[in-house]
């Protein structure tokens, strides 16, 4: 074993243009398959990332007007929905797991000197967790008892805090909204949101619906949001929801204009079925790669056993045996296969780490290699090695001494 | 009657060779019957296309024949697989080349070392007979040299090092001097020489009289048979 690691050694070191050829067509292999594979997975990810800064797998409803005639009812009439009909529903519709009411407004902030007019959501506890409103450390969203007291206070968008508070800390302090104080009791974890419908959310104030109906007068839900126990479930719930409040408040649980609903959840579904396709399409090109550097490979070896007949002929002449120059041959190109895709992910794993720097981030997400495709792409490579060496190698011992000695 | 049988290192009885390429038939040795004992020194000689090559083939077990029985050192060499053959090869016969056939990115030293290699032998005993042996050839301060680095006559040398590497049976040479100049190559025929009187058995193929004119037996050979075979004057 040693002498043929050594013999090897000396055999890539007297070829070096060939030896580099090879591995640089399995380096190149390699940096393209893992390369590709982390944007994609980055991609996805950042994908994920955004749709979440609206919510985890929600659905958002807003109340309209009537579509289909009901029970006597003609169309055209307003669907007007309270705090009360959705705790009914709540407790109706099997498989729902969360459910918040929103009311919406415009409101008057004063701090110190400053004047601001903000979007404002009056909303439940369950509402945090649903639209992904995360506070930063030290701080807390509406709770339970916020709601049920009627408490002036109040959760801030992070780019608002900045706004009003600049770098000081906004937790703790009191605003004016609508001439009322309010205590800031959280500050909004920045996050990347792609879509909204009201607002972004780094700009916005979420106090409790209690003390918004109490501040506006507001009598019914501009909107709600809820979430199903099981993603999978959605429609189901939706329908299921759908049917009780129709039930209770009179209308067709089949009229998608008395309670328009926006499933978030068909995204999450569309970029899992195109990040599927994208990456079946990444994997495919990632293949072909492999395997016209496959063949590269075995080209190469190829001419090393035709440029090194001789040698074998002299060596089997000398009694070397058949399994001796076939272990050499496939030794030989495991090895540069396996060099060259150790050097090929070290190059993959530098792009990763120096791409965020770019700051492009935020539209194609940071590359990520997974240590999965990591051993995938290996396995990969070893099976390309293994059969791009395998043939030469079997030629090569197949050669009879006397007619490979004479060439 | 054991006596005899066990000086005999070569016994062919027989044997014929045909190649057969798919449309014709070449019967290239139409039986040979031959054997040699041990300590001679025999010179194989014919003309081209009289089989000799297909001989020193059969002889050094790089083929097997057609029909007949070959034994070497007592071993048949019939219906043996390549591995088998390659591992005779390695322990029975030493090659000596007209085109020294050494590796040329290895040393002298390595080049001796190869057989042994195949052979399992340990790395230490193998740089020690190996560097031995280049040392009784005269190539004891050319151990590190590349081939590319010797001359013919110092290659050639080189060669007979290795075919001595794993202690054969025989030696079999095919026209060694054919490359060299006739200084490089008397060197060459007093080695060869040399080897016989220390009780080696060797076969020479050769078209080159001075050579043959050396060796104990000259066999010749024509149009695949054996026409003549005869001890010469100086094997006495």
């Amino acid at each position: 074993m040693k002498d043929v690691l050594k013999q090897l050694a000396r055999d890539l070191k007297a070829e070096k243009l060939r030896t580099f050829l090879t591995i640089f067509g399995i380096v190149w292999g390699t940096v393209a398959i893992s390369l590709m594979l982390a944007f994609g997975t980055g991609l996805h990810k950042q994908l994920i990332k955004s749709t979440a800064g609206l919510g985890d797998r929600i659905v958002i409803a807003w109340p309209g007007l009537t579509s289909i005639p009901y029970e006597g009812l003609g169309k055209g009439r307003r669907i007007r929905i309270t705090a009360d009909d959705l705790a009914t529903a709540r407790g109706n519709v099997d498989g729902l797991k969360a459910i918040s009411t929103e009311y919406s407004g415009n409101m008057k902030v004063e701090y110190g000197t400053k004047t601001l007019s903000v979007d404002t959501s009056g909303v439940d506890p369950d509402f945090g967790p649903m639209r992904n409103l995360i506070p930063q450390s030290g701080g807390r969203f509406i709770n339970a008892i916020d709601v049920a007291e009627q408490r002036r206070a109040v959760f801030i968008g992070d780019k608002l805090a900045k706004d009003i508070f600049g770098v000081t800390p906004a937790v703790g302090k009191t605003i004016t909204v609508n001439q009322s104080p309010f205590l800031v009791v959280g500050v909004l974890l920045e996050k990347d949101q792609d879509s909204s419908y009201s607002g972004r959310d780094n700009e916005k104030m979420f106090i409790p619906s209690t003390t918004y109906r109490a501040l506006r007068g507001d009598k019914y839900v501009d909107n709600f949001v809820f979430q199903a126990a099981n993603a999978g479930d959605t429609k189901g719930v939706m329908k299921r929801l759908s049917a009780a409040l129709g039930r209770r408040l009179r209308f067709d649980a089949n009229d998608k204009e008395a309670l328009s609903m926006w499933d978030t959840t068909e995204q999450f579904q569309f970029f899992d079925t195109f990040m599927l396709a994208f990456n079946a399409f990444l994997g495919i090109i990632g293949v072909l790669t492999l395997v016209v550097g496959g063949i590269g490979v075995s080209n190469i070896m190829n001419v090393v056993v035709e440029e090194r007949t001789r040698e074998i002929g002299i060596k089997m002449a000398l009694g070397a045996k058949q399994r001796y120059i076939l272990g050499q041959f496939l030794i030989e190109t495991m090895l540069v296969t396996f060099l060259g895709g150790a050097v090929g992910f070290a190059i993959a794993l530098t792009v990763c780490a120096v791409f965020p720097k770019l700051g492009l981030g935020e539209y194609v997400g940071d590359p990520v290699v997974s240590p999965l495709v990591a051993v995938l792409t290996s396995l990969a490579l070893g099976i390309v090695g293994l059969v791009a060496g395998y043939f030469p190698a079997r030629d090569a011992a197949r050669l009879d001494p006397v007619v490979a000695m004479k060439l | 009657m054991t006596d005899t049988t066990n000086k005999l290192i070569i016994r062919m009885q027989e044997i014929r060779k045909v190649y057969d390429t798919g449309k014709i038939k070449v019967e290239a040795l139409k039986g040979i019957n031959l054997e040699i004992e041990k300590g001679e020194m025999v010179a194989i000689v014919g003309p081209s296309g009289s089989g000799k090559s297909t001989l020193m083939n059969l002889v050094g077990c790089l083929d097997t024949p057609t029909s007949g029985i070959y034994e070497i050192g007592g071993q048949a060499v019939a219906g043996v697989t390549r591995d088998e053959l390659a591992d005779i090869r390695n322990r029975r016969v030493g090659f000596v080349f007209q085109a020294f056939n050494l590796l040329p990115h290895i040393t002298a030293l390595e080049n001796v070392e190869l057989p042994m290699l195949f052979g399992a032998v340990r790395p230490a005993e193998r740089r020690e007979r190996a560097s031995q042996l280049l040392d009784r050839v005269g190539l004891g301060d050319r151990l590190d040299h590349k081939p590319t680095e010797l001359s013919g006559g110092q290659m050639q040398r080189v060669a007979i090092a290795r075919a001595l590497a794993m202690e054969p049976d025989i030696v079999l040479a095919d026209e060694p001097t054919g490359n060299l100049d006739s200084s490089a190559g008397g060197d060459i025929m007093s080695i060869f020489t040399d080897l016989w009187q220390q009780g080696r058995t060797i076969v020479i193929i050769t078209h080159d009289p001075a050579l043959s004119r050396r060796a104990s037996r000259v066999v010749e050979i024509h149009d695949g048979r054996i026409t003549s075979d005869q001890a010469t004057n100086e094997a006495a």
